[in-house]
């Protein structure tokens, strides 16, 4: 009984008409002489005190709370909004421009639901589907749903606290009004159309998935030259820096998932490279993009630059950027028409801007050091003996000193993260059913794994295991001085360049084609890469960088066939008439 | 209990919707086409990382456990528990049981973990569905036990054996019958207890009256919690001897030989040879007749020839009157020495020295070379070796000597361990070696002659 709380009710009772009211626990009057409880409740005034989701379904008035279990009505194009809106958010804490939202993720989101025709057009699909499903039925739900016409706008944008932020995303009319929903077109799903959606085949339309979400995202990132590849993208989600497994927890409560949502925005599986990838030009088709703009020299996504990120990541020395950016040259990479994306052209592909980058480093080290398991370490024993009898000198670089150091650290780091992908928790907070039946076992189900987890959770280890990552571009850290993660970044090629004229050419003049046949059918798929047929330290390079990308081997080895291919066209040329040999000279 | 069991049960229907699309229209159910479709369903995708999560986790688990890094498993363990809500019904299921094992075991040995925080968890997990409740609560009980925790064990128990779920079925009376028979045990452990206790007291004692009474008592819960379980094909050793050794105490000489013979001669039964021996001992406490042992132990010798009593066996053979129980006697001697752990036996050694010569003295060279044709091949190498005399006149002279005197008889004065055995002039064996000698001379099957 709060009688402090209660002194602003000054009316008399009406039975002993004493004035000295107190508070009862559900916040009503009653008085304190004859405990009579009143009809009149206290005025809610601080509104921190009462769940604030309540509050907005008040102060919009535009949702209905249809009934006390159900939430409100939303449409499964609104959830994958709501995703697509909590990625971008994450996008931009992580320094990404805010116009990435505003004004490129908006537009492309606003174009997918007009060419899907879901909004932004006559004659929405989910308008349509749902009136065609209750022309079917007895009218029966009618009478107590009087608002037929009433206005419906789609909020999920604004939902999320942001409703003073007048950003283009946020304040976007969402014109499937008018929607009628009978009761039953959800019973299966907390959403208004996910029964509809997940049944849903037309021919032509590209559906939305949650990994599409992914794909949305990096054609934004693309569009605005953003410093993220795609395989940053995906370290990042699978860091936990951008929201995608159960994403839709963070949904506002009173969207209810259930039923078939569960198997739209429930995700089980990690993005892969390959899959977006595809996604991604899937979609820029669908939604018929124009050219991108412009890869130039200048840009984060230009093989040059890229390389140099990559040759610093993985420890290699400085000096080899001049190397790689003469395979871009020669290659023709790093053309502006070759690296721009264009949906439109007729054979819409978009580089791999990141893989193509390790994969000119490749090919470098192969030019360098020939990989074959034999003349990478006679070069490393000159260069150490070298070493040893100059110390004052700028060192050159050891190739097994390297392979040392990367080995060690990249074990460490796989290991870390295998265990990691072990340990990983998928399942949300907020439990997903079937139906409202098996609400209350999920959710059961639920409290005894966390009870569980809490017993454990005290037998674990006391040593903290490296608490998560702040987000990067970069996953080693080289510094100078520290004898088990040497920094090779300012060490110099001299003994594997020679000076020849006026231009350095590589002591090795042998090179060996990783792959000797393309794939002759219209995929224009090279060889698969089985490791085995492979020297140890070519297997190792490659797998070092495909860790490091997240992508398969065979991947990263099919790319370097590819810029082998453009670099050596000539001798490709000549191998296919006697492909018996495979190495080949080389000078430049 | 919460109802929760019976909705997990219920929950398995309405939750595989998708599944149930499987079942074709016969009622026929085809798991690896539920896999086939499921991988339809994924756009080809074989598995789902959450079950590569799941499935490298628990192997990770089972690593720790091997390599006992308790701290570790814990860790994997914690993670290992969404396994509860993998939405493949099948997995579902078999998590708990693999949960229990594992969790129980993590909880057994790590140095954090205590009575209250196992008992927390066996309560959680017996709790979680309804095809545990038992096994969890009968192995909860033996920690309790193994950690001197007797009355919160036989509580466990009662609770345990109070337990139903639907209809009792064959897999769970086994169960409530173990879980009763552990009952027992525990309640055959405080009358034991008491007899001792009673056996320290003066019988016109007042005490002794009320403490032979609460003693009576305990034996009538005892037997009917023992008899369900024996009555079940097993092997029951613990159970049968204590029930015996009570039914023996208050006289029930018939109930204990009744509850014996059947759980030594009942062919549902396996084979046990420890149910030979119970029932073997029970009938010489009871002076029963020496062919009704001879049958015992002849069992006994088929299934264990080289147990200990087979040693007594022979005795009680070489009194018998019967022609045919002096062949078995020789046979069982032989039958001891083929197993390498009895090689040093000097005992069984005396006797076929002993049996050896009384057998030839008395005319049945047969009988010896019948046993001696299936050994010579490999005896001479296994017993009489001269590595063998070497180590045996130096370990234990006495055991020398016999085995010296059966390998001259067997195979004869040129055998290898013979010779050494009588090279080795010793000062006080001087005596015995030469009676050796006289006696293989005598008697050795092998004619030097021939």
């Amino acid at each position: 009984m709060d009688l402090e709380e209660a002194k602003e009710f000054k009316e008399r009772c009406t039975q002993c008409a004493a004035v000295s009211w107190g508070l009862t626990d559900e916040g009503k009057y009653y008085c304190t002489s004859c405990h009579n409880v009143t009809e009149r409740s206290k005025e809610v005034i601080n509104t921190g005190a009462i769940p604030n989701t309540k509050i907005q379904a008040i102060n919009r008035g535009l949702k209905r709370k249809r009934k006390l279990e159900r939430g409100w009505d939303w449409y499964v194009c609104e959830g994958f909004q709501h995703i697509l809106y909590q990625q971008v958010e994450a996008l931009k804490t992580l320094g990404v421009g805010p116009e990435l939202k505003n004004e490129v993720l908006h537009n492309f989101w606003k174009r997918y639901l007009q060419k899907s025709k879901q909004a932004y057009c006559k004659n929405p699909v989910c308008r349509r589907k749902v009136t065609v499903l209750e022309d079917n039925q007895s009218h029966s739900d009618w009478d107590s749903e009087p608002e037929l016409l009433r206005d419906f706008s789609c909020p999920s944008f604004a939902e999320s606290g942001t409703e003073s932020q007048p950003d283009g995303l946020a304040q976007k009319p969402f014109p499937i009004s008018k929607a009628s929903q009978s009761e039953t077109a959800s019973i299966c799903s907390g959403s208004l159309d996910g029964v509809e959606y997940s049944l849903r085949k037309e021919k032509g339309i590209v559906k939305m998935t949650v990994p599409r979400t992914l794909a949305f995202c990096y054609l934004s990132l693309l569009w605005q030259r953003e410093t993220v590849t795609l395989s940053d993208l995906l370290r990042f989600v699978e860091e936990g820096h951008i929201p995608y497994i159960n994403a839709f927890q963070h949904f506002p409560e009173e969207m209810k998932l259930y039923g078939r949502d569960k198997g739209i925005f429930a995700i089980e599986s990690w993005p892969t490279y390959e899959d977006i990838y595809k996604k991604m030009i899937e979609i820029a088709k669908f939604l018929d993009l124009p050219r991108f703009p412009d890869i130039t020299e200048d840009c984060y996504l230009h093989p040059n630059i890229l390389c140099m990120k990559y040759l610093m990541e993985v420890n290699l020395p400085d000096e080899m950027n001049d190397l790689t950016c003469q395979v871009v040259k020669m290659t023709g990479v790093g053309e502006v028409d070759f690296l721009t994306f264009d949906p439109i052209a007729k054979m819409a592909k978009t580089v791999k801007y990141d893989v193509q980058a390790v994969a000119v480093i490749v090919v470098v080290l192969k030019l360098l050091f020939l990989l074959d398991d034999n003349l990478e370490w006679s070069l490393s024993n000159t260069a150490e003996k070298y070493n040893e009898n100059n110390k004052e000198d700028k060192p050159r670089f050891d190739f097994r000193k390297w392979y040392q150091v990367m080995k060690k650290s990249i074990d460490e780091k796989k290991q870390e993260w295998e265990e990691a992908r072990a340990k990983y928790l998928w399942k949300s907070e907020k439990p997903l059913y079937h139906s409202s039946i098996d609400r209350a076992v999920a959710f059961k189900r639920r409290e005894m794994v966390v009870d569980l987890q809490k017993q454990f959770s005290t037998l674990v280890d006391s040593t903290p295991t490296v608490g998560r990552k702040k987000p990067s571009s970069f996953q080693f850290n080289w510094a100078e001085g520290d004898a088990a993660r040497t920094c090779f970044h300012g060490h110099s090629l001299q003994g594997i360049l020679q000076n020849k004229g006026q231009s350095l050419t590589t002591k090795n003049s042998l090179y060996w084609l990783s792959t000797q046949k393309f794939c002759r059918s219209y995929c224009k798929h090279v060889t698969t890469y089985e490791e085995s047929n492979f020297s140890l330290s070519y297997q190792f390079i490659i797998n070092l960088f495909a860790f490091l990308l997240r992508i398969k081997t065979s991947f990263l080895h099919e790319e370097v066939s590819l810029i082998e291919k453009r670099l050596f066209k000539t001798k490709y040329s000549k191998t296919k008439k006697k492909s018996s040999r495979s190495r080949k000279g080389r000078k430049y | 209990m919460s109802d929760f069991s019976e909705e997990l049960i219920r929950s398995k229907t309405e939750d595989d919707q998708e599944e149930s699309c499987v079942l074709s229209g016969t009622g026929m159910y085809f798991p690896w086409l539920q896999k086939h479709i499921d991988t339809v369903e994924t756009g080809g995708k074989k598995e789902k990382d959450f079950a590569q999560t799941t499935s490298a986790c628990l192997n990770r688990i089972q690593e720790a456990l091997l390599k006992h890094q308790w701290p570790q498993a814990a860790g994997y363990m914690h993670s290992y528990f969404q396994i509860l809500e993998d939405s493949d019904s099948h997995k579902r299921q078999a998590a708990p049981e693999i949960i229990w094992k594992l969790g129980s075991e993590i909880l057994f040995y790590h140095p954090k973990s205590n009575m209250e925080t196992f008992n927390t968890f066996a309560d959680r997990m017996k709790n979680m569905g309804v095809m545990n409740y038992l096994k969890i609560s009968l192995q909860h009980a033996l920690y309790l036990l193994h950690h001197g925790m007797l009355e919160d064990a036989n509580r466990n128990l009662s609770r345990a054996e109070m337990w139903r779920y639907g209809e009792k079925s064959s897999s769970q009376e086994v169960l409530i019958n173990l879980i009763q028979a552990y009952k027992g045990l525990l309640q055959y452990y405080t009358w034991s207890k008491k007899k001792m206790e009673l056996s320290n007291l003066d019988e016109d004692d007042y005490a002794y009256n009320t403490a032979s009474q609460t003693m009576l008592n305990h034996s009538w819960k005892t037997s009917v919690n023992l008899g369900a379980l024996i009555q079940t094909p097993g092997v029951w050793d613990p159970f049968v001897k204590s029930y015996v050794e009570m039914l023996e105490f208050y006289g029930d000489q018939d109930g204990a030989r009744e509850v014996l013979t059947n759980y030594a001669y009942d062919e549902k039964f396996p084979s046990n040879p420890n149910a030979h021996v119970y029932l073997y001992n029970f009938l010489k406490r009871e002076k029963a007749p020496r062919e009704k042992l001879i049958s015992v132990l002849k069992i006994l010798y088929q299934i264990v020839p080289s147990h200990k009593l087979m040693l007594e066996f022979h005795r009680l053979l070489k009194k018998s009157e019967k022609k045919d129980h002096h062949k078995l006697g020789l046979e069982v001697l032989f039958g001891v020495l083929d197993f390498a752990g009895c090689t040093k036996n000097i005992t069984a050694w005396k006797y076929l020295a002993k049996y050896l010569r009384q057998t030839l003295m008395g005319n049945h060279l047969a009988w010896v070379q019948e046993e001696w044709n299936s050994r010579k091949t490999w005896w001479p190498s296994f017993h009489f070796s001269s590595f063998w005399a070497k180590s045996d006149w130096k370990e234990d002279v006495a055991l020398a000597c016999e085995k010296a005197l059966v390998a001259g008889i067997l195979l004869g004065k040129g055998c290898r361990y013979f010779r050494y055995i009588c090279k080795q002039d010793h000062q006080v064996l001087r005596k015995k070696i030469r009676r050796i000698r006289k006696s293989v001379k005598k008697h050795s099957i092998v004619n030097p002659g021939l």
